[in-house]
């Protein structure tokens, strides 16, 4: 900010903009949020340690996390080889291909999960041959990976594609040209470019997994202990009209996502600058 | 130099939005001729109950006043319309599952007296409803009664009663059930003299519900989410349900689909019905919304009630038709049994209760 103000932007408005911003974030992230801890405070410290560290929320927890981590650990495989495809290549059928991915966004969760379940559930048409390899889809840790991998999947793809874009096919060009093997190309050009769009595909999809709801009640069977997700109980415990409790779980959920997007925000600086500096 | 920033932008957005903020709301609705609106907060099974009453009363309403009356109704899970009504939603009338939920409404927001139960007749319940089985076409396993629930082989489908208040029904029917097993007379357990025996049948009927949901695979968060389950997916071999729910899923997916089942014992569910004194105050409709409430207790409330698969509490003024779909059955009362919805929520549904109990440690 200082940054361009010095330069005395040729665009006019920075306070207004500043202002506007500041005002905005703060009615619609900021002050919602901190109602949160406001919330979560009437527990007091020892209350609030009581309740993140009950069993049943630290069971719910390691699931949201763990399947939230998977689902965006695959879409970040899957996800750069479909935006990679979408990018390159061109084919029959591509927009409609490109248009397929915004899907997730745009059904509501309560659909997808339902739509899910029937298709991984003991009779469907997925869960029927994974029973039979011994693999239960619906109503386990796996069946709220998959819901997350799919509620994922947009966050990865539209970030990447941008980045891959912007790619300069001259780079790769001259490395041919310089006797790289193609894979080497691959790792040691194209990687570096779209790491930090990588990574921030990666976050967004485990930020959403982790808050999930509507998709994946309908595909987790909600057993205590084994497949309850984090904000399940965040409904359970305002069921009982216990506020505060709801928002501890609330708050934790917040901090370690807050915490996650800080840490990959900085790993993109630090992504970005290598890049520029070996470029 | 970082540029000065101009406070009087963000002191001019601040006013702009606070007056956004203000408009609106105080309009008051004045009694008499004028039009009327009524907002009736209610629960997810009452849409088409209500549906065919709020036509009727209008009409009805009319004749009597001359006055237009339009209904406006709410329908979501009973805990989230309670919740919702608590922050602020302003209902004139509320019709819940639970006489827990509008509890929570009087004594967190103090938006009715405490003792808003005792102000209609039945305990504010017009209509009640049981939970009873449903199980596949023809009853395969021969399920006839919650012991066979336990069976090894028989797989129940329920929702979560920490989410779901349906379910909290569906656990205390069973409970009730293991405890009248035990002492042969449920009476015993008002009788001091009998406290040992009593405690004794506590602890076996907190083990039969223990093997029940031992038997339960997959617990949805809702009501609606379990029928999904067992009726499309096909998981599961019996699963409780509201009568009236039960009903409408026969009527929806054909008689060769399903059979209901009703077991020796259930319990009375009373969902109940109350005026919102402070919403209702506010917006001047007092008057309406205490006759929308009683009229729910005539002869033709309680002809819509049977109707659509709710047992009215005045059966003589429902169709003989009607009445003939609701087989006899022993039911129980949560007072008279659980000492009332506050302390079975205390006891079983609040954490670290019972029903939390039987999941930890996990299998």
């Amino acid at each position: 900010m200082a940054f361009l103000a010095r330069r005395h932007s040729v665009l006019p408005g920075f306070g207004p903009t500043l202002g506007f911003s500041f005002l905005y974030l703060s009615l619609v992230v900021l002050i919602p949020l901190s109602l949160l801890f406001f919330r979560s405070a009437d527990l007091g410290w020892g209350g609030f340690w009581n309740v993140i560290t009950s069993p049943r929320v630290v069971a719910a927890c390691r699931l949201s996390f763990g399947a939230a981590f998977a689902g965006a650990a695959v879409n970040a495989v899957c996800g750069l080889v479909v935006a990679w495809t979408l990018v390159r290549y061109r084919f029959p059928g591509q927009r409609l291909l490109d248009a397929v991915i915004d899907l997730p966004f745009a059904l509501p969760t309560a659909v997808s999960g339902i739509a899910l379940t029937t298709l991984y559930a003991p009779t469907g048409w997925l869960g029927r041959p994974l029973d039979a390899i011994g693999l239960k889809g619906a109503f386990s840790p796996l069946g709220v990976t998959i819901a997350l991998t799919f509620i994922g999947l947009p966050f990865v793809v539209r970030t990447l594609q941008p980045a891959l874009e912007d790619l300069d096919l001259d780079q790769e060009e001259a490395a041919a040209v310089l006797g790289a093997s193609r894979w080497r190309t691959l790792r040691r050009i194209v990687l570096p470019a779209i790491t930090p769009a990588l990574l921030t595909g990666f976050a967004l999809a485990f930020a959403r997994g982790l808050g999930e709801y509507g998709s994946v009640v309908f595909i987790s069977g909600n057993m205590p202990m084994r497949t309850e997700i984090a904000p399940l109980l965040i409904v359970a415990k305002l069921e009982q009209y216990d506020y505060a409790g709801a928002a501890a779980i609330a708050v934790l959920l917040l901090v370690a996502s807050f915490l996650l997007l800080l840490t990959i925000n900085l790993l993109q600086r630090w992504s970005g600058r290598r890049h520029m500096r070996g470029a | 130099m970082i540029r000065r920033l101009d406070p009087s932008w963000l002191l001019a957005a601040v006013l702009l939005l606070g007056s956004l903020g203000c408009g609106g709301g105080g309009e008051q609705q004045a009694a008499g001729r004028q039009p009327i609106t009524l907002l009736n907060v209610s629960y997810d099974p009452t849409r088409e109950l209500y549906r065919d009453y709020n036509e009727a009363f209008a009409a009805h309403w009319l004749k009597e006043t001359g006055q237009t009356v339009t209904l406006e109704m709410s329908h979501g899970g009973a805990g989230k319309q309670a919740r919702a009504v608590i922050d602020g939603l302003e209902a004139d009338v509320v019709t819940l599952a639970l006489a827990y939920d509008i509890d929570a409404i009087a004594s967190r927001a103090q938006l009715l007296p405490a003792g808003w139960q005792a102000r209609l007749p039945h305990n504010s319940a017009p209509y009640t409803s049981t939970i009873v089985f449903l199980v596949r076409k023809g009853n395969p396993l021969q399920i006839r009664d919650w012991d066979d629930l336990v069976r090894p082989d028989v797989a129940v489908i329920t929702p979560n009663p920490k989410t779901s208040g349906g379910a909290r029904w569906n656990y205390l029917a069973a409970w009730a059930f293991a405890l009248k097993r035990e002492l042969g007379d449920l009476s015993r357990l008002q009788d001091p003299a009998q406290a040992d025996a009593v405690a004794a049948a506590e602890v076996v009927a907190r083990r039969f519900v223990t093997d029940l949901f031992a038997r339960v695979p997959v617990l949805d968060s809702g009501a609606r989410g379990s029928t999904n389950t067992f009726v499309q997916r096909q998981i599961g071999d019996v699963l409780l349900a509201w009568e009236n729910e039960a009903f409408l899923a026969v009527n929806e997916l054909g008689p060769d689909v399903v059979d209901i089942v009703v077991p020796s014992l259930s319990i009375l569910a009373e969902p109940s019905v109350a005026l919102v004194d402070v919403f209702a105050d506010k917006h001047g409709t007092r008057a309406v919304a205490e006759a929308y409430l009683e009229w729910l207790y005539s002869p033709t409330g309680q002809r819509i009630a049977a109707k659509h698969y709710y047992r009215p509490v005045d059966p003589q003024h429902a169709d003989p038709a009607d009445l003939a779909r609701f087989p006899d059955v022993e039911l129980v009362k949560i007072d008279e049994v659980f000492g009332g919805w506050a302390n079975a929520q205390r006891i079983h549904f609040d954490d670290g209760g019972t029903f939390d109990q039987i999941y930890v440690p996990g299998p």
